[in-house]
């Protein structure tokens, strides 16, 4: 290979794409071999539904879209709050509490008029997700409690207030789930349910992809063109010296929490609100969107945008399992697959220092060994 | 006569570097033999490879004419070599001699046989004139005991061939010589010591031969006796330089900050690391604080520039009161700070070199408009800067600062500093683990901010720097101000009196 290619390979930029590529390409692999395991006559069949299903009519591919808007807004929350430093496992509780603040205004808050209905869910959402992410936050910076703990009781928190506040006020007690939404609380199709159908079957999805990738982009905006983006990044990779700056870590920690919460409450608040038919089930169960986000913002590396594909990417392999079943696979399996392709995606920043390692080696060794600046000895330092 | 170990053209590369480039060292049997370089001229990559610690590219070791191969410490350690690291390994809760025999324990039916190794411990501290208490616990004795106990350490394990990394950076004068006395005395029991050091002094005090490196090549071997300290220091850096610096007289301005009794606890122990210290800098002076490290240096620094909150006392700047400011306030409202722990505190490693030379005035409105950050103001800033402090690295202002070397590392910080025009300029050990080039450099700085009526107060562990760049001495020990001194009626024994807490003087 020649020189210029392997500089163009070993470059922070297609470094992490390839990376990701490969994470992505090693998972299917390994859930091939599942398949062949489970059920050889039919893996090749079962496989070609998960990677082309998504694809297979129009409705699939607004499915996609459907699937991908909240876990975009989960990995979002969880890759802003990690620039900061911090690691928001309580996604999946604001995520909930989210959804719920935004379902009790679809359903009780029917004095607001046509738009500004679903207009307030959302901003309530956001709010409610927002509040659930200041509390760890807020341990965080002023009594230094681990946030991935206090994350996690949160969570748990979130779920089962939650399943106390829907049994008390917007109960379905026959379905044993929450209410539906009043139509006005519905978050509008803008015509996308005439584009993604197959046949007289429309799909569900609805703005709230659009709604998730102005997020991606906004989230986008903040981290690389302002001051509290370089506050932030500063604090996440090195607070003491965010702190010699002067920078106020406290406040920028409690505001990247809530930003988190928020989004994550916005996920929520999309998904239920998607007029999917689908309503808060009261069960002992935290929100699986929550935690999917985490490994959606690693497989995106933490870039907002690169966030968003890894979403609908993610999407995508759901969409595609669900076909599998017409092959006699059962859902379990299909889930193992997903999961095997999203736990290699986390090793997706292994793969990108193998890749630039691999290729920059003849140029100018790059090993792993620490430069002698660096040596343990540390004669010089 | 023989040679007792013999590393024959060593190259080591690195992504980027060669460490060594075809080094020959070879130590004679009963020699002290100094390995002297600037910092990054690859002492620390031979000694690391002499001590199994990184595998040479070519060449071999050899010892008492054999080849020998060396793939980790405890090879080194078979082959009688022994290393005292300039950051000592030990635990810092076990007894001196539970550290001593750790990893050698001498065992009976798998309990520990104490008797025999505290005899034999005793016995070597004897002959060889390293009083330790056996019993006592690494944390509560003293820097220079520490180092006693690393040696005893490699007499223990009957090493013959001892490595010493940079000894001396940690101990006062009055140690120092001790040191000296111990190598000598060590040296004449049959051991062979090899020094790694950049102090010239200690260089003509005790070695007997000495390698210099520069920038990974290996210079030449020379008889220490036979060279002055001029030329080793031109085969170091290969040029001239002049450390003495150039400084006109100044007749210092108005007090432009006081610390007035200030006292800070530490979180832990409730002690006072900080014990009413009170001080002033006048415009347009250098005012040194002189200590050994850990008498209080850096909490008092932590505390005059907000990291950390005093228990007691005022700090005035300009006759403001700012105890109670906050780290912005203080750095708006005149005060520049080149931290000690340059990459724990001074950068933003991960950040490139222009957001790091924003990293206290990105706020200001020449940089962001609206919370908006002006990109193309910074880079223009950033490379301003990069061009009148000659700050160098590989792609200009967007380079990664991890890249960079030390030393440009530090410009970056004292660009930064310097060109907010701070009325004060708390400068800790700004040349610590520098070179002599960059040393220079940072002194012609440092005089110059002075010149222009900047108040620098300098925090230093160096005598020579405290000598010769400073206008007023405060020596500092155990947290309290011992003395004020001047540079030009003091002499450097004296200096090391007050800072080994052996003489006290009156409080200023």
């Amino acid at each position: 290979m020649n020189i210029s290619i392997k500089r163009f390979l070993s470059s922070e930029g297609v470094a992490n794409f390839a990376s990701s590529l490969m994470a992505i390409i090693i998972g299917l692999l390994v859930g091939l071999l599942i398949l062949l395991v489970s059920n050889p006559r039919q893996a090749l069949n079962g496989f070609g539904a998960i990677l082309f299903g998504g694809f297979t009519d129009m409705k699939n591919l607004g499915q996609v879209f459907y699937f991908a808007t909240p876990i975009i807004l989960t990995g979002l929350s969880v890759g802003f709050a990690n620039k900061a430093g911090q690691f928001n496992i309580g996604a999946s509780g604001q995520f909930i509490v989210g959804a719920f603040a935004a379902v009790y205004v679809g359903v009780k808050w029917t004095f607001l008029p046509g738009a500004l209905h679903w207009g307030v869910a959302l901003i309530m959402a956001m709010l409610a997700g927002a509040l659930w992410g200041l509390i760890p936050g807020i341990l965080k910076a002023f009594y230094n409690v681990n946030v991935v703990i206090s994350c996690i009781m949160m969570n748990y928190i979130g779920m089962y207030l939650v399943n106390v506040l829907v049994t008390n006020t917007v109960f379905d007690s026959l379905k044993n789930q929450s209410q539906r939404v009043a139509s006005t609380a519905v978050i509008p199709k803008m015509g996308l349910d005439n584009i993604f159908r197959a046949g007289n079957s429309p799909s569900s999805v609805n703005a709230g992809i659009f709604i998730a990738i102005i997020a991606g982009i906004i989230i986008y905006i903040i981290v690389e063109k302002t001051q509290f983006g370089f506050e932030l990044k500063a604090c996440g990779l090195n607070p003491d010296a965010s702190k010699y700056a002067g920078i106020n870590s406290h406040r920028t920690i409690i505001i990247s929490m809530m930003i988190a919460g928020a989004l994550s409450g916005l996920g929520g608040a999309l998904l239920y609100l998607a007029g999917s038919g689908k309503s808060i089930e009261v069960l002992d169960v935290l929100a699986p969107e929550g935690f999917n986000g985490i490994p959606v913002a690693l497989l995106g590396q933490g870039n907002p945008i690169g966030i968003i594909f890894a979403g609908i990417f993610v999407a995508y392999l759901t969409v595609g399992g669900f076909n599998m079943q017409l092959f006699n696979f059962v859902p379990q399996v299909t889930e193992i697959i997903i999961a095997v392709i999203i736990y290699f995606s986390a090793f997706a920043l292994l793969f990108k220092d193998f890749i630039r390692s691999h290729y920059a080696k003849d140029e100018d060794k790059l090993t792993k060994t620490r430069p002698v600046s660096q040596g343990s000895l540390g004669g010089d330092k | 006569m023989d040679y007792i170990i013999e590393m024959c053209n060593i190259t080591k590369k690195f992504p980027g570097v060669i460490a060594n480039d075809d080094v020959t060292l070879r130590l004679k049997k009963g020699e002290i033999h100094a390995l002297l370089g600037e910092n990054g001229a690859g002492k620390s990559t031979l000694m690391s490879i002499l001590f199994g610690m990184y595998q040479p590219d070519q060449g071999v070791i050899k010892k008492n004419g054999e080849v020998v191969k060396i793939n980790d410490p405890n090879d080194a350690n078979r082959l009688g070599i022994g290393m005292v690291h300039q950051h000592f390994k030990l635990v810092q809760n076990f007894t001196v001699l539970e550290n001593i025999i750790l990893g050698v324990e001498t065992t009976k039916h798998g309990m520990l046989k104490m008797d025999e190794a505290r005899a034999r411990v005793l016995e070597l501290s004897e002959r060889y004139g390293l009083r330790v208490d056996p019993d006592a616990l690494i944390e509560d004795i003293t820097v220079s005991m520490q180092q006693r106990v690393e040696i005893l350490k490699m007499l223990y394990r009957s090493n013959e061939i001892l490595i010493f990394d940079e000894p001396t950076a940690v101990l006062t004068p009055q140690e120092i010589e001790e040191l000296m006395k111990i190598m000598k005395g060590l040296v004449s029991e049959g051991k062979s010591i090899l020094f790694i050091t950049h102090k010239l002094n200690e260089i003509k005090a005790v070695a007997d031969r000495c390698t210099v490196l520069r920038k990974g090549k290996c210079i030449g071997t020379v008889d220490v006796a036979s060279v002055s300290k001029e030329e080793l220091s031109e085969m170091m850096v290969g040029r001239k330089v002049d450390l003495i610096v150039e400084k006109e007289n100044k007749e210092p301005g108005k007090v432009i900050f006081e610390v007035e009794n200030l006292t800070v606890k530490d979180r832990a122990t409730g002690k006072n690391v900080v014990n009413n210290v009170s001080l002033n800098v006048r415009a347009g002076e250098i005012v040194c604080i002189a200590g050994v490290d850990g008498n209080g240096q850096s909490e008092l620094v932590y505390a005059l520039t907000g990291l950390i909150t005093p228990d007691d006392g005022k700090i005035r700047l300009n006759g403001n009161d700012i105890t109670k400011a906050s780290i912005r306030q203080r750095n708006i409202g005149g005060i520049g700070h080149i931290p000690e722990d340059r990459q724990r505190y001074g950068l933003v490693l991960d950040y490139n070199l222009a957001y790091n030379l924003v990293l206290q005035s990105y706020f200001t409105p020449r940089f962001q408009k609206h919370g908006f950050l002006k990109y193309s103001e910074i880079y223009k800033y950033a490379d301003e800067l990069i061009d009148k402090f000659d700050i160098r690295s590989g792609q200009g202002a967007r380079t990664i600062t991890r890249s960079m070397s030390g030393g440009n590392q530090q410009k970056a910080i004292i660009a930064r500093e310097i060109d907010r025009d701070p009325d004060l300029l708390i400068a800790v050990q700004p040349t610590r683990g520098l070179d002599v080039g960059a040393i220079e450099y940072i002194y012609k700085k440092l005089i110059a901010e002075r010149n222009k009526g900047r108040g620098i107060l300098l925090v230093s562990l160096e005598l020579d720097e405290v000598m010769n760049v400073s206008d007023r001495i405060l020596v500092i020990y155990e947290g309290e101000i011992v003395a004020e001194l001047d540079p030009k009626t003091t002499t450097v024994q004296e200096l090391g009196l007050y800072m080994a807490g052996s003489k006290r003087g009156i409080v200023a």
